[in-house]
């Protein structure tokens, strides 16, 4: 050993520093290209379960969903990106911020469809009786799946480096960043 | 779409104006930077050189400068009075611009979006309002007064051979006005970086005589007619059913969203995705299938249809004049 002291802590103190700038790469990680294209892979189908849908209604069956949100739950981009989706497509004309108006809370640990990424995927892509639309064929894939990730970032599912922690509106609750974790209960009250 | 974009060809007395003072300011420091590029030679030239016999001895110390406070005083003076001309004549540009009439203004509000322009105008009927995007048709000779409104990030309207620069925020509302004196098709550019597509944010400004451009007005104001023939109605169908709807409106038909630009007229315009593509039939099915591959990082998601259903849609899109 005839490294000093000041010398090591100065090594430790750069691999550490380094360590920490690293560790954001992922979390930020956009993509620019095209989401991949599953559409040729053959996928279970499962009827709509709500009639209710933008402009004009399709009969059409709904695909169940590939995975279960790898790829969106964790990567911050993704997750901003629902936010702004959630806002676009009017979710709050029911939702509110997610405590809830017309449709259930979205914020409290109460899940009536399960809280599993693929179950809220289906749930926006079938639609639920007595008012949830239902969204399969009006949005693309990869938009539901990040709607899915804001929707669970709300209730603090999420990591807390990747739940949005500001808002681009006025939002009165407190950040996503920012609220415990509610742990998942089945049904609601 | 052929289109002027220079700033040094004003078409309007506010560009005019501008250009003016542009070029005052130019030859000011033009003059400046000549004389102190002089200076500095005549005392390279002047200073004092060692001969073939003295030693080198450079310090001025025991030889002041002759004449230093004469030329400091010369210098600050004249520094002085050249920056108060200056900003006395961007005093008097901007009183000039102000003075500008705005009787019978043509009222507009753009909004900009990340990345296109959205454009509303404003008529003293509400039921004579309509909405368009990226292309702005004003009738010439007569002021334009534009409010400015952004809906996410800074963004700068600018075209630059009609008007100055003047930045659209989010949250507060700006105004300017132009005049355009002649007619013919101005580029507008966004001159404040606003995201990842912000090179690919142009506008058109189409200047038009009066009549023509109560024409253009007129067929605006009309809603979509009814598309006539198979192709352009499963068209129809298909943009209700798909993801078109989710944020694109057409006057007259159930599609009311206001996320994307409005589709009331499509086919009339220059360009799609804000000047990014010339308005062609290929291009709108290039763009539609795979908006990423032309602006990376748009908010449009890529549609993948079979072909003869986005050959059905592009024939409807195409009635849409």
């Amino acid at each position: 050993m005839t490294a000093s002291a000041p010398r090591l802590a100065g090594t430790a103190l750069l691999a550490l520093a380094a360590a920490l700038a690293l560790c954001a790469c992922e979390r930020e990680m956009r993509r620019f290209e095209s989401p991949p294209d599953n559409r040729s892979s053959a996928r279970p189908e499962t009827p709509r379960t709500s009639t209710l849908q933008p402009a004009e209604a399709r009969s059409d069956p709904v695909r169940l969903p590939a995975g279960n949100g790898e790829g969106y739950e964790g990567n911050a981009y993704n997750v901003a990106q629902g936010k702004r989706l959630y806002r676009w497509y009017n979710c709050g004309g029911c939702h509110a911020q997610g405590g809830g108006g017309m449709g259930p809370a979205l914020i409290d640990d109460q899940w009536r469809y399960g809280s599993e990424p693929a179950q809220i995927f289906n749930t926006i892509m079938q639609g639920r009786p007595n008012g949830m639309p239902s969204f399969g064929g009006h949005l693309s894939e990869d938009q539901v799946w990040q709607i899915t990730a804001y929707v669970r970032s709300m209730s603090g599912q999420l990591r807390k480096d990747v739940a949005p922690g500001r808002a681009d509106s006025l939002q009165a609750s407190e950040p996503e960043a920012a609220r415990d974790r509610e742990p998942p209960k089945p049904g609601a009250k | 779409m052929d289109a002027l974009h220079d700033v040094l060809a004003p078409f309007g007395p506010q560009a005019g104006h501008v250009r003016e003072l542009w070029l005052l300011t130019l030859a000011v420091c033009t003059v400046v930077f000549a004389a102190v590029l002089a200076a500095l030679l005549i005392a390279l030239l002047r200073a004092p050189r060692a001969g073939s016999v003295s030693p080198p001895d450079l310090s001025a110390l025991g030889r002041p400068e002759p004449g230093k406070r004469r030329s400091v005083i010369a210098a600050v003076a004249a520094s002085t009075l050249l920056l108060l001309a200056l900003i006395a004549a961007s005093i008097f540009t901007d009183r000039a611009l102000a003075r500008l009439s705005t009787e019978g203004a043509l009222r507009l509000e753009v909004t900009a979006h990340q990345w296109w322009w959205e454009v509303r105008y404003v008529e003293p009927q509400v039921a004579d309002s309509f909405v368009t995007a990226n292309e702005i048709h004003v009738p010439t000779g007569r002021p334009v007064i534009v409010t400015l409104k952004a809906d996410d990030v800074i963004h700068s309207f600018w075209v630059p051979s009609l008007a100055g620069k003047k930045d659209l925020l989010p949250g507060r509302t700006t105004t300017m006005n132009f005049r355009a004196d002649r007619d013919g098709v101005y580029r507008g550019q966004c001159a404040e970086f606003c995201g990842s597509q912000h090179a690919l944010m142009a506008f058109f400004v189409v200047a038009d005589p009066p009549e023509r451009y109560a024409a253009w007005a007129a067929a605006q104001r009309r809603t979509a007619a009814e598309p006539a023939g198979d192709q352009p109605l499963r068209g129809r169908e298909i943009f209700m059913r798909s993801s078109c709807a989710m944020c694109h409106a057409i006057d007259g038909t159930t599609a009311q969203a206001m996320r994307g630009p409005n589709l009331t007229h499509v086919a009339s315009r220059g360009t799609l995705a804000a000047g990014a593509l010339a308005n062609t039939p290929e291009e709108l099915k290039r763009w539609i299938a795979d908006p990423q591959q032309i602006k990376p990082g748009t908010y449009m998601p890529a549609t993948q249809l079979p072909p003869e259903e986005m050959d059905a849609l592009v024939g409807y899109l195409q009635t849409l004049r």
